[in-house]
């Protein structure tokens, strides 16, 4: 394992995210304000909210993807730009948002996880051969390595990329929808997955609108309506209450 | 014998062919990834959108491919700035702000004093190119070509999973622009072989007929950077044979290799996929 992979893993001090006041628009258009959050490391946590109550815009902010209007982001006590120098963060699509035609297969896929910690030129080392290996093998996906990734059912595109995202050697998973058409294979393997990343002291994000999943194996839910209603241990948030705040219960103003 | 000999008696000819297999085989190596990201139509839009550059660059006695990279890459900033303040959707704003560009091009031909043959911008040159015409072609193909393989990893994941690429710290504005940049000056190689109206089929087809015949990128540049040579040669040989012009039977027989794929492609040609649902 590479020495920042390490550090970052083994790195227990402070929490692994820290979301102070963040606001994100989009040009005026309010995406998400005022959200507060902080996840510690080795935890299992629920996303949930209505489509576009700010789930995505979530990830993306997290992802470097949009700039906060306000407020502050730490991953692993370092900037959002910080840690992905560092290969911290990884973010597992849904499988919808991917181009299933493209010509790459299985193995190219999960390589691309290294991609971060290898030279300009991106010529795999023996070392992210072997990375790429065994995620594919915890990922029961070895056997289909040099498949094209569109002849994967949806299911195993899941897994795949999963598996990049191990290959990183990321402390912080963010998924989209995990659950949605995927088989009872890959949902029992993925569920066993996440217990494994949480011993590794990995957090992992799980954006969902599915409650049925919640209740099962996380340990902490955040509950997103244009800003965080509510975070904490899944007992103490999922209270009817609080759902029906979430899903359109009470909408709160700005 | 004498068809693919004597033509090479005539200097022009050999310089024709040399500058449309340099061309073909950049325009090849692009158009893998402008079929993948789906920038068929941005391809259009550039290439129409350094035309002014190329008649001001004429007129000021700069290198042509200077003028056109910086309308080129204009038409770019343009289109991206439009869309960003405006509510307008995005190929609407291309169809809009290339014609724009293209325009402002044809009054220039029209009114500045130079020696341009508009046909020649329109519809290439190839056969009368002069040697420093060529010396930039060179320059253009060294720098996307070294471009396109040292980033070719970066950008083909930029293609397949932007996303990611983000998160694992690999800056993708620099990689939008950088493909933008490659493109400007790619279409500017190639609006000397099939001129403007024709350039972009040299930066689609020969990357959408290799997409066709496998599932390996590698081998799709392989197949792109192949089909589209083997066209550019074909194609001015044709022409010199036919007396015809040279853009028509290049990209003609481009659009007929992707024929044969889109048909006998071993698993995604329509001929093969009828069997092996009948089977």
């Amino acid at each position: 394992m590479n020495n920042a992979a390490a550090d970052h893993l083994s790195a227990r001090r402070a929490n692994r995210i820290e979301v102070e006041q963040l606001c994100v628009d989009y040009n005026g258009q309010v995406a998400l304000y005022d959200a507060n959050l902080s996840l510690p490391a080795g935890c299992i946590c629920g996303l949930v909210g209505m489509n576009g109550a700010g789930k995505s815009t979530l990830f993306k902010a997290l992802t470097g993807f949009v700039r906060p209007s306000h407020g502050r982001i730490r991953i692993n006590d370092l900037s959002v730009l910080g840690a992905q120098q560092q290969q911290a963060v990884a973010y597992v699509p849904q499988s919808e948002g991917i181009d299933c035609n493209f010509p790459v297969s299985v193995w190219d896929v999960v390589m691309m996880g290294r991609y971060g910690s290898m030279n300009l030129l991106r010529i795999p080392r023996p070392s992210d051969r072997v990375a790429v290996r065994d995620a594919l093998q915890r990922v029961e996906l070895l056997d289909l390595a040099q498949r094209p990734i569109g002849a994967l059912s949806g299911g195993q595109r899941k897994r795949a990329f999963l598996a990049r995202a191990i290959a990183q050697r990321a402390s912080v998973l963010l998924l989209d929808e995990p659950f949605n058409g995927v088989d009872v294979r890959t949902e029992k393997l993925m569920a066993q997955l996440f217990l494994q990343f949480r011993g590794e002291g990995r957090t992992i994000l799980i954006s969902t609108h599915d409650l049925s999943h919640i209740s099962d194996f996380c340990d902490l839910v955040v509950l997103i309506n244009r800003t965080v209603l509510a975070y904490g241990n899944t007992q103490e948030v999922f209270t009817p209450e609080n759902l029906a705040r979430t899903f359109g219960g009470m909408v709160p103003n700005p | 014998m004498t068809w693919l000999l004597e033509p090479l008696t005539h200097a022009f000819m050999v310089r024709a062919l040399l500058v449309s297999a340099l061309v073909g085989c950049i325009c090849g190596l692009l158009s893998c990834y402008m079929t993948l990201k789906g920038w068929a139509l941005m391809g259009d839009a550039v290439s129409h959108a350094v035309m002014p550059g190329v008649v001001v660059a004429y007129a000021l006695g700069l290198p042509f491919s200077l003028g056109a990279f910086v309308f080129g890459v204009g038409s770019v900033a343009a289109i991206g700035f439009v869309k960003q303040k405006s509510r307008i959707k995005e190929d609407t704003v291309i169809g809009l702000v290339f014609t724009g560009f293209f325009a402002l091009g044809l009054v220039l031909v029209s009114k500045v004093r130079s020696n341009i043959d508009l046909t020649h911008i329109l519809f290439g040159n190839v056969l009368g190119i002069s040697s420093s015409d060529i010396q930039q072609t060179l320059l253009i193909s060294a720098l996307v070509v070294g471009l396109l393989l040292v980033f070719r990893r970066d950008l083909l994941l930029f293609c397949f999973d932007p996303t990611h690429a983000r998160s694992i710290g690999i800056n993708t504005g620099l990689l939008h622009y950088m493909l933008l940049s490659v493109l400007s000056l790619t279409a500017v190689a190639g609006l000397q072989t099939v001129g403007v109206i024709l350039v972009v089929a040299m930066l689609v087809t020969p990357g959408a007929t290799a997409y066709l015949l496998t599932d390996r990128f590698d081998r799709m540049t392989g197949l792109a950077m192949a089909s589209s040579v083997l066209s550019s040669v074909l194609g001015v040989y044709i022409s010199y044979w036919t007396d015809s012009s040279t853009a028509g039977c290049i990209v003609l027989v481009q659009t007929g290799l992707f024929l044969l794929a889109f048909l006998l492609a071993p698993r995604y040609g329509i001929l093969n996929a009828h069997r092996s649902q009948a089977s």
